[in-house]
């Protein structure tokens, strides 16, 4: 069972970043998954007084306080629009409602975790992280740094790049972690295809140059796009755990990488 | 350890207590008598310890009671009209067999009833999804659901068949 010695709501992010430097310390976010662990801690950090449980519009990009929800995020109009509904598929299947009222963004990024549905998503966007110490950086440089660093997670910014997107995630059961997630999206920044829960951290796999113009094109054919998801499949490293072997995830995402292309593709002649 | 004072709403009463800061929302509910909320998994799966936080339900076995401090808390003692009208359907969809699931999916279906007046069959499944029943395969709750929310439609009159 989860211990604690005190509980501080913190007046500031600078009282909270030096409450938090000494090693027993917590931010506690939700807490669902801290609660998981029989961590013995000694300062809980409750962030909740700090107004950071907003998603703001600029005209540039969003920018949601690290307290928001799950289920803020998912009933978000604004990242309705923004991410083409992937915020909210990415976040639908995540236990239940009762959950998704706890959960937070920052808890949920600041983990990094291998199974990670909301990770996934958002790097699929063109999201920033804002720490208190460390500034802004890409989520992508974010995801890649060992966890134990000592910093807040202040706000998560997403950009509005113009672009389109798509999320499937394959599930054993409607509300379990996933087996495999897959984002894929295409605009300014060009195709990009993000596999998680593989179930290491959420990785982006490159696309080969050779693919790069018919993709953009939409010239490709179905045919080609299912070479395609085999060829990026086969270079995503995957691993097996209770949910599935590394054989069957590796089947999964070329089928759901195929199913991503095909809807961007679907999406692009839509616009016309 | 440094214990805590907290201040909250509780069905529509003003408590102030002293607690421990590692205290879970559901311990200091069931302390209140608020025996409606109840342990099942503690990990967050199941839904059976569903109470209203500021109107939105959430599972009280992973919040601590301290985050509660200044906020407003519902339990099923607290929705008691509601809650027996509702509960009245699923007896008679037979929905429920040892019944231990109750509370936490008459809490959940009344947030869902408050938010969406007129959910579809999908969102209904969708807003329920995180509360378990070992016993049944949800379809009497589904079904209770419905005629719940047809003799809502009614203006609350059960129709004569
Ligand atoms: C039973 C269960 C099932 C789940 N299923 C899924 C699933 O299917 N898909 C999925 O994507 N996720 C799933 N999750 C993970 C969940 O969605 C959250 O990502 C997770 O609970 C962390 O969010 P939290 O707000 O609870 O963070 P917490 O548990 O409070 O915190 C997690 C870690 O981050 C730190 N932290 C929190 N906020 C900050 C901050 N602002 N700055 C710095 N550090 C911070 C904490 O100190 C802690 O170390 C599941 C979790 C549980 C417990
Ligand atoms: S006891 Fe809280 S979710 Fe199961
Ligand atoms: S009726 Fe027994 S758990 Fe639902």
């Amino acid at each position: 069972m989860l211990k604690i010695k005190e509980y501080v709501r913190a007046e500031s992010l600078s009282q909270a970043y030096e409450l938090n430097q000494k090693r027993s310390s917590r931010i506690l976010g939700g807490m669902l998954w801290m609660k998981m662990s029989n961590a013995r801690i000694g300062t809980a950090i409750d962030l909740s007084g700090l107004g950071l449980d907003q998603i703001e519009e600029t005209e540039s990009e969003i920018r949601i306080g690290c307290m928001v929800t799950l289920r803020q995020l998912e009933t978000s109009e604004t990242l309705e629009r923004v991410s083409c509904g992937i915020v909210r598929e990415s976040v639908k299947n995540i236990v239940g409602v009762q959950f998704r009222n706890l959960a937070t963004i920052g808890g949920s990024l600041f983990g990094r975790f291998g199974f990670s549905d909301v990770l996934t998503c958002f790097l699929a966007l063109d999201t920033y992280v804002e720490l208190y110490k460390a500034g802004v950086m890409s989520l992508e440089e974010f995801a890649g740094r060992p966890r134990g660093d000592r910093d807040i997670l202040v706000r998560v910014i997403v950009k509005k790049t113009p672009g389109r997107q798509v999320y499937l995630s394959h599930r054993n059961t409607r509300t379990d972690f996933p087996v495999l997630a897959i984002a894929v999206s295409s605009g300014s920044r060009g195709v990009r295809v993000i596999a998680g829960a593989r179930p290491g951290r959420a990785v982006c796999a490159a696309i080969p140059d050779e693919w790069k113009e018919r993709l953009d094109g939409s010239a490709c054919t179905p045919e080609e796009m299912e070479k395609l998801a085999g060829e990026l499949a086969g270079k995503i490293p995957m691993g097996s755990n209770m949910r599935a072997s590394a054989q069957y995830r590796s089947h999964l995402a070329c089928v759901l990488i195929k199913r991503g292309l095909l809807r961007l593709q679907k999406m692009q002649e839509e616009e016309g | 350890m440094t214990k805590i004072q907290i201040s909250l709403t509780l069905n529509g009463k003003k408590v102030t207590e002293e607690i421990a800061p590692d205290l879970l929302l559901i311990d200091f509910l069931r302390n209140h008598r608020c025996y409606s909320v109840k342990r099942g998994c503690e990990t967050a799966n199941c839904g059976l310890c569903t109470v209203f936080l500021d109107e939105k339900p959430v599972l009280s076995c992973s919040v601590l009671a301290a985050r509660a401090h200044g906020h407003t808390v519902d339990t099923l003692e607290g929705l008691q009209e509601e809650a027996r009208e509702l509960g009245e359907f699923i007896a008679d969809q037979g929905a429920e067999q040892c019944g231990f699931c109750n509370p936490g999916m008459i809490m959940n279906a009344i947030a869902l009833f408050r938010e969406n007046p007129q959910p579809s069959d999908e969102e209904i499944k969708e807003y329920l999804a995180g509360n378990l029943c070992r016993c049944s395969g949800y379809e009497g709750q589904l079904r209770a659901f419905r005629a719940y929310l047809e003799y809502k439609e009614r203006g609350g009159a059960v129709c004569a068949q």
